[in-house]
């Protein structure tokens, strides 16, 4: 308070204040805080420690943050490695043909409600876009089936008509098999689709994530596909257990593995967001760190070239005064 | 007679199965946890739970989602005081890329044609391990895969026989058996191998045989026959049969169907 007002003080008494030398030494002193408009020979810090206490707060947040996404990454690891096993049968039976060409295409992108975490969710946007493209062409559509607000964010701008169905908040609960089954029914009910292409990323290592498609094809397409023979030319040697005819069985197996690779992908997303925002967080408190280091730097030396400043002046002062 | 999709059938079974299994795996829990550490998990007072207003199935969902939820967390901390920090590290570079992956070639050519700055994505051929071809003999023993999604309790395990309850009725497998797609209802899995038989009573789910021997057996949720509560059963099936008599719409009589169906088969599974 008291400085402060000196502060003030030392403001309106600088301008008239400057020829004498020693009252403008000890007034520097005392207000050597505030940077003084006209000619007041105090070097202010005050600046300086400002941005030094905000980048020491930042530090500590997006370290504070990075320990909460190691903790969640530890936990959603392990279900994400044991939920691998559950799309290799289907891939096992169907195969994998990304370059089928269908009519209708109906793109699943998965992307994060929380942002903070790198560049997972761009990339996912710019291959759900690239797709688009790939699959573009006369008599064809492609829809997205957006989950996650920050897609829908990216996506919103420029494809919001092609948007068929938008869903945020999956990871209010843990996530489980049941509501992305319930999820998964939704989509099928309320979306036409031949092939649906479901884009994630895929967790390979803490610090790498992987942008992968999956491709579920709709029965009409599995059974045109097996007839041309290809990839799905044993199918037919498949003998069908259960169920009146094939067809309605290919109608229960595609809905199935939509649900299974759907639980997987989000599974493996949620591993890469929390990934990606641990690796984030770290290099962002990494370097306010160094942008610290730095302005201490700064402070010490403006802090001393102050000290040297008055120093000077009062010696200089004193020996004016001696003659 | 309503139609209901195969994901809400499942969805169904899942529900009335996490009732029963919910209380055998929280004792199970427990139990083991006692052993462990003093942990205060008190699942009685469930979380209010969100009432939804639309469809049944969603509710009921909300529902399951918040017991297994519960259930999940219970599993997920006693996970966490075994797995410590070595083994967090030995896994911090999963290992699921195989070391020849194998591209789709159209597609990637495909892409680069129109996106040439852009790597494709990875496709789930990359990650998988390569199946063994199918040999010219039938081979002596049969390699069973069976995943649940939040485990895979048997990967590439090599077994003499497997019984998988097909919707068509109990299906033996034996090595060189003709390749197949099966729907399971819910029902028992029985592994043989020489003397020893593991039975496992399973939701419903799909079962592939290949050519090569090689049986994948994918299902919801499955629990070893010796945890099922017998009374619990008997309770579920007066209960639901009870249901079925009384119910009005469509939705009501194929949930209380459903619930029939399974109830029955968990009994049949414990007496037979």
């Amino acid at each position: 308070m008291a400085m402060a007002s000196l502060r003030r003080e030392g403001r309106r008494f600088a301008a008239p204040l400057i020829s004498s030398q020693p009252i403008t030494a000890i007034r520097s002193s005392l207000i050597a805080e505030e940077q003084a408009p006209l000619g007041i020979r105090s070097i202010s810090t005050q600046v300086v420690r400002n941005r030094m206490k905000s980048v020491k707060n930042i530090q500590k947040i997006t370290k504070a943050m990075k320990m909460v996404a190691a903790s969640k990454l530890r936990a959603i690891q392990t279900r994400a490695e044991n939920s691998r096993g559950l799309w290799q049968p289907f891939t096992a039976l169907l195969g994998d043909a990304p370059s089928v060409d269908v009519k209708k295409n109906v793109i699943v992108t998965i992307s994060s409600d929380k942002g903070l975490c790198g560049g997972i969710n761009s990339t996912s946007v710019k291959i759900s876009k690239a797709m688009h493209k790939l699959t573009a062409g006369p008599e064809k559509e492609t829809k997205y089936v957006i989950l996650g607000e920050k897609a829908k964010a990216q996506l919103i701008r420029d494809s919001k008509k092609d948007i068929e169905l938008s869903i945020t908040e999956l990871q209010k609960n843990p996530l489980n098999y049941t509501q992305v089954s319930v999820l998964a029914d939704d989509i099928l009910k309320n979306v036409e689709y031949d092939a649906l292409r479901i884009i994630f990323n895929k967790f390979h290592s803490v610090v790498s994530f992987l942008p992968t498609m999956s491709t579920v094809l709709s029965p009409e397409v599995v059974e045109r596909e097996a007839e041309s023979g290809g990839k799905l030319g044993d199918l037919d040697s498949y003998e069908i257990e259960g169920g009146e005819t094939k067809g309605e069985i290919l109608q229960n197996l595609a809905e199935f593995q939509f649900s299974c690779v759907l639980f997987n992908a989000v599974l493996e997303n949620a591993c890469s967001e929390q990934g990606a925002r641990m690796s984030a967080m770290d290099s962002s408190s990494r370097n306010a760190g160094e942008m610290l280091d730095r302005l201490t730097l700064t402070y010490n030396r403006t802090r001393q070239a102050s000290i040297t400043t008055e120093l000077i002046e009062i010696i200089s002062g004193a020996s004016a005064l001696e003659g | 007679m309503i139609y209901l999709s195969f994901n809400k059938i499942i969805i169904i079974i899942i529900i009335i199965l996490c009732k029963i299994f919910y209380s055998i795996r929280r004792r199970n829990r427990q139990k083991r946890v006692e052993n462990n550490i003093q942990h205060p998990l008190s699942p009685a007072d469930a979380p209010p739970l969100p009432i939804s207003e639309s469809a049944d199935a969603d509710a009921a969902a909300a529902s399951s989602t918040t017991i297994t939820t519960m259930f999940r967390q219970a599993s997920r901390l006693l996970a966490r005081s075994i797995n410590q920090q070595p083994k967090m590290m030995a896994r911090a570079f999963s290992t699921d890329v195989p070391a020849t992956p194998t591209v789709d070639s159209t597609f990637v050519e495909s892409w680069k044609k129109v996106i040439p700055n852009m790597e494709p994505p990875k496709t789930p051929l990359t990650f998988m391990q390569p199946r063994p071809s199918t040999p010219s003999t039938i081979p002596s023993k049969l390699t069973v895969n069976f995943v649940l999604p939040y485990a895979s309790e048997l990967s590439s395990k090599e077994v003499d026989m497997v019984i998988v309850p097909a919707t068509t009725g109990q299906m033996g497998v034996l090595p060189g058996h003709v390749p197949t797609i099966a729907e399971l209802k819910p029902g028992v899995l029985s592994v043989h191998e020489g003397n020893d038989v593991t039975k496992y009573f399973l939701s419903s789910g799909f079962a592939f045989i290949h050519a090569n021997s090689v049986a994948d057996i994918i299902a919801i949720e499955a629990v070893p026959i010796d945890q099922i509560d017998q009374s619990l059963v008997q309770k579920g099936l007066a209960e639901f049969t009870q249901k079925l008599s009384t119910a009005t719409t469509d939705l009501e009589k194929a949930e209380a169907q459903i619930g029939v169906d399974v109830h029955s088969a968990l009994n049949s599974a414990l007496t037979g």
